[in-house]
Formats: structure tokens, sequence, C-alpha cells
């Protein structure tokens, strides 16, 4: 049906929408497809560790919460250069990840998922209880809109906002997508196949585990930045467990650790739930919609699935 | 020592009352997934079924009680049911596809309660016989929490009964270990699975009935009831009775001496017991006999 370009054009057609739509869409469309870019950077964070190495994570909402407040903070006392809250906040996320990702390796299977669950739920309870810092329930508002680089003028403008989005969301993707192509990249995937196998032709396989995880840690942290440069407003409800379980079905959906499958899952969820969810005969009935999507989608969608089942069962020494 | 506990008395049975309530809802969680491989996240729902169902239940009478306990375990039994019925075209696709399925789950469930109950925590009292509150060493404590202590400590050994020593659970054990040899035996493995399956739905349902003074119902509650239970099974061991009892205890003392004692840390408190537990016993307190 398709020929080896088409997946090419597409990208390109898709590339040149997003390119454009400031000056298409009105402000709330645009900042929606902000929204959207943001949350395919956190569901591509899932992916390096549930898509490609066999890691399934309710959890990554951690890192993004601590990506989002640390830039609120950064942004509200130090600098309203983006770029550098970004940095701040993927380093801050990265170490924080050290310890919980070093007690989350240990684990495989549903052990894992079960323990990034309890991280993400521990991160989002300090996010409502450590009011000085947090701010509570209430969040932190009065965030400065955002300066793409020194020198230039601060971002007003959800469409200006858009384009230093669109920007580096290109650049992490590029930088995934080299990722998956060099050794370690294919070390990730050998995990996630043949873990024994891989240990034992000398691969340190859990040194490897941790590092993904702080990378994608990192990556979660820098789409945490990337929504406050948005909302200008973080609130525990970024952290939640929400978002956790909608970027495992974004990579769910998406199928076999693909990056384009993992973006457009990102969107069809997110457009699921902010936009079906507000159509009048449905209104308010986002989490219903989103439910039922989860539902159709893995009984529909068996093939999006291969390749990043967990294995049978957790903690069995398999005879390879 | 002494004087400490004397101080802490009231946090440590508190502890104890939350343990066990933990206990019965968790207890379900580790068989199900234990013995039928069935990664439950819907596990919070059915607690929260069992809640809704004492609140809309509840008359403050013990009659009134126990008709929601009857009723809850009825929706239990029926939600277990239906979820084996919608989990087993998954089975051999893996615990990602149930997570899914049983997030998805969820998402719809916690809808429609909150369009029936709406988006506040109800406060459900407890039966006007026990509402009161009684002498206990010196400190007035709640008589409903002591009589839950009490039932919930014999729910914990009905279930390990049922599951280490009858004829029942050697066939349920006998089922994990070789599935195959049980059905050449002329048993049939559906019944037994749907069999425990409504089983540990039914506790986490009833724990909702009789937890509902305790931990109300109200939208999030399934989510940190599905946490604390995720919890309460990785400390204690996947699919162990015993493991689930130790593992409950523990988080209930945690989490009700640790809000107490270092109310700030509370949170990292419930990770760091987590840590230690792991750290020192990867697979668990108790780890199960029948999966190593």
């Amino acid at each position: 049906m398709s020929t080896p370009g088409t997946p090419r054009v597409v990208g390109a057609l898709v590339l040149l929408g997003l390119a454009l739509a400031p000056f298409l869409l009105g402000s709330y469309a645009v900042a929606t497809l902000s929204r959207i870019l943001v949350f395919a950077l956190l569901a591509l964070s899932v992916n390096l560790l549930t898509g490609w190495t066999g890691l399934p994570t309710l959890g990554q909402s951690a890192y993004f919460g601590v990506g989002a407040y640390t830039a609120a903070i950064v942004a509200k006392n130090l600098t309203d250069v983006g770029p550098l809250q970004l940095l701040i906040a993927a380093a801050v996320s990265a170490l924080v990840a050290v310890p919980t990702g070093w007690l989350a390796v240990r684990a495989r299977g549903v052990v894992f998922l079960m323990l990034t669950l309890a991280i993400g739920e521990i991160v989002h309870s300090a996010a409502v209880n450590w009011k000085p810092v947090t701010g509570g329930t209430d969040g932190l508002s009065g965030i400065p809109p955002v300066v793409p680089l020194p020198g230039l003028p601060a971002l007003e403008l959800d469409g200006l906002v858009h384009f230093y989005v669109l920007a580096v969301f290109l650049l992490l993707l590029a930088a995934v997508t080299r990722l998956g192509a060099t050794p370690f990249g294919l070390a990730l995937r050998g995990i996630r196949d043949n873990e024994p196998r891989m240990k034992a032709i000398g691969h340190p396989t859990r040194r490897y585990a941790l590092t993904v995880y702080c990378g994608a840690a990192a990556l979660a942290g820098a789409a945490g930045s990337l929504w406050v440069s948005v909302q200008r407003f973080v609130s525990p409800g970024d952290a939640g467990f929400e978002i956790a379980a909608l970027a495992l079905l974004a990579v769910v959906i998406g199928g076999a650790g693909s990056i384009r499958g993992t973006c457009a899952a990102a969107a069809l969820i997110w457009l699921t739930r902010d936009h079906l969810g507000n159509l009048e005969a449905v209104a308010g009935r986002g989490p219903l919609l989103l439910g039922l999507l989860f539902v159709v989608a893995v009984y529909t969608l068996p093939r999006g699935l291969a390749g990043i089942r967990l294995p049978r069962r957790p903690n069995r020494k398999r005879t390879a | 020592m002494a004087g400490w506990l004397d101080g802490h008395l009231v946090g440590v049975v508190d502890g104890i009352a939350f343990g066990l309530l933990l206990f019965t809802i968790a207890v379900g969680l580790s068989l199900v997934f234990g013995m039928m491989d069935v990664l439950n996240l819907a596990h919070g729902t059915l607690y929260l079924a069992g809640a809704y169902t004492a609140y809309a239940l509840s008359d403050g009478t013990l009659p009134g009680l126990l008709l929601a306990l009857a009723a809850g375990a009825l929706v239990g039994a029926l939600g277990g049911a239906v979820l084996t019925l919608l989990t087993q075209p998954l089975a051999r696709r893996g615990h990602l596809d149930q997570a899914v399925l049983t997030l998805g789950i969820t998402f719809i469930v916690a809808d429609l309660f909150a369009a029936a109950f709406g988006g506040e925590v109800l406060p459900t009292d407890p039966p006007t016989p026990l509402r009161g509150t009684v002498d206990l060493l010196g400190h007035t404590y709640p008589t409903y929490r002591l009589v839950f202590i009490a039932v919930a400590a014999c729910l914990a050994v009905l279930v390990h009964l049922l599951f280490e020593r009858s004829s029942l659970g050697a066939l349920v054990r006998a089922t994990v270990a070789d599935r195959d040899m049980v059905r050449a035996q002329g048993v049939d493995i559906r019944k037994v699975l749907y069999g425990v399956f409504a089983l540990g739905a039914a506790l986490a349902t009833v724990g909702g009935v009789l937890g509902a003074p305790i931990l109300g119902p109200g939208p999030g509650v399934d989510e940190s009831v599905l946490v604390l239970s995720l919890v309460v099974v990785v400390v204690g061991g996947l699919g162990s009775v015993r493991g689930a009892l130790a593992g409950a205890l523990l988080v209930g003392q945690v989490q009700t001496l640790g809000v107490a004692l270092l109310p700030q840390y509370a949170p990292f408190l419930l990770f760091g017991t987590m840590l230690l537990v792991l750290v020192v016993r990867p697979h668990g307190l108790v780890p199960s006999a029948v999966r190593t």
C-alpha cells in the first residue's frame, strides 16, 4: 500500500503543518498543539524504557513533575532563558532518578511497574505536601514568559511559544532517533528481548538499565520544563498518575518501540482527552472516553503491541 | 520504650487497623497476580465500589451494615468474574496489555462513580451501636476501629486457612504449579480461575464496605488504594497470604506512625521502607512458596 517514501512525505507534511499552525489556527488550538508536542516528548521518554528496554513504567510523571517544578522555580527566581531552565530541569530530574532508578532497575516486569508507580505517587504527594517549595495544591503561578535565547525578547504569545517548543521538540526527537541507532540503543533492545543472553555475552545489563532510566528521566524533565513554558503554571496534577498512565498508553498504542507510532498515539490520546471531552454530547466525560480508548485499543491493536511484551513471569530464570 | 508506646499507643493501634484494612484489600491483588498471573490495576476501583456500596446502603444500623456487606461481596464477586472474562483473551499477550485494559476500566468506572456520587469524598458513619469510643489503657479509642480489627483479623485467618490448609486451597496451588496436570485430573481449570478472581475481588469490596468509615469513598481513593496495595504486595512478596499480611501490617505502621512522628517526610518514609525491604529481601518479606 505504501511506498518506502510515504512515511517521509507524511512526516514532512506533519512538520509543515506544525510550523504553519500559528499562522492558521487560533491561540487555543496552537497551545493544544504545543501541549501535544510536550506530551509526545514525555511519551518518547517512556518509550526509551518500555518500548526499547522492556521496562514498563507508570512513574514517568515523577520526573516530568520534578522537571516542571524545577523549571518553574528557576524561571521565577533565577533566569527566564528557556534553554537554561530546560538544562537545569533535565539535570535535576536525572539526579533524582539516580537513587529511585537504582531501586527500580533491580526489578523487571510487573514489579518494575509497581515500583515506578509508587515512585510516581510519592513525588505526587511530595508536590502536594511540600508547600514552601511547590505551593501545595495551589501550585506555582506567575511564571514569567520564556525567553528563547539570551538577548531575545520574551515570548508572550502562544504562537511564538509554539515555535520554541517545536524547535526543542525537533532537537530532542533527533537525539532520541540517533540514540536508537547507536550500539547502546541496540543493547537496550537486546535487554528487552533476551536479558540473560545479553548478560552472558558480557553486557552489564543492570548498569545499562540504570543509564537509560536516568536518560529517560532527563528527557521527561526537559518535557516538564517545556510544559511550564507553555502553561506558565504548574500544579500537582501535572505530576499525577493520569499523566503517567497516558504516557504508557501512548507507547503501547504506538507499538513496538516505534518513535513515529508513539508520537502519533500521543497526539491521538491528547486530542481524545482535551477535544473530544469538550464536545457538547460528552462534556466533562474525558476520563470515560480515555478509558474506552484504552479498552478498545488493547483488543483491536494487538499487532501494534508486538515486541513490547513483558516477560510472562517476572524474575523467572529463563533458560535461553 | 513503655512510655513511648503509651504515648503512641493510639497510633500503633491505628496502624494495625489500617494495616489489616490494607491486607483485606491487597491479598486479593496478590493472589490474583501470584496465582492466576493476571495484573489487575483496577483493584483500587473494587475497593471504591465497596465503599460506595457502604455509603449507599448504610442507614446507621447493624442490619444495614450486614446488608452492605452482602451487597458488597456480591458486587465484588461479579466484578471479579467480569474481570476474568475480560482479561482471559489477553492472557497470552502479557502483562502490559492487562495493565492497559485494567487501567482503562479504572478510568471508565471512576468517571461513572463521579457522575453518580459527585466529586467530593463522602463521609460514611459506622452503624450507631459502634459509633462511640472505648477506653484503651487510659486512651479513648473509636469502638468501630477495634471491631474492625477483630473482623479483619478473622478474615485474615479464614483466608490463610482456605489457601494454606484446605483441600480447595491445595487445588488452587496445584493449578498454579501445574495447570495441565490438574486438568488431567478432570478439574475444570476455568472454574478455579473464576473462583480465585471472584474471591480476591470480593475481599477488596468487603474491605471497601468495612473500610468506608476509615477511608471514605471519593475520587482518587481508587488510585491511592491501588498504590498502597501494590506497595504491600511488593514488600510482602507476590502471591503469598502471609506475605500480604506482613507487608500490610508494616505499611500500616509506616503510614500512621510516620504521619504522626514525621509528617513532612511521610511520603518518603513509605518509599524508604520499600527500598529497605527490597534491598534486604528482593522477593519480598515472605516470598510465595509455590512460585519462586
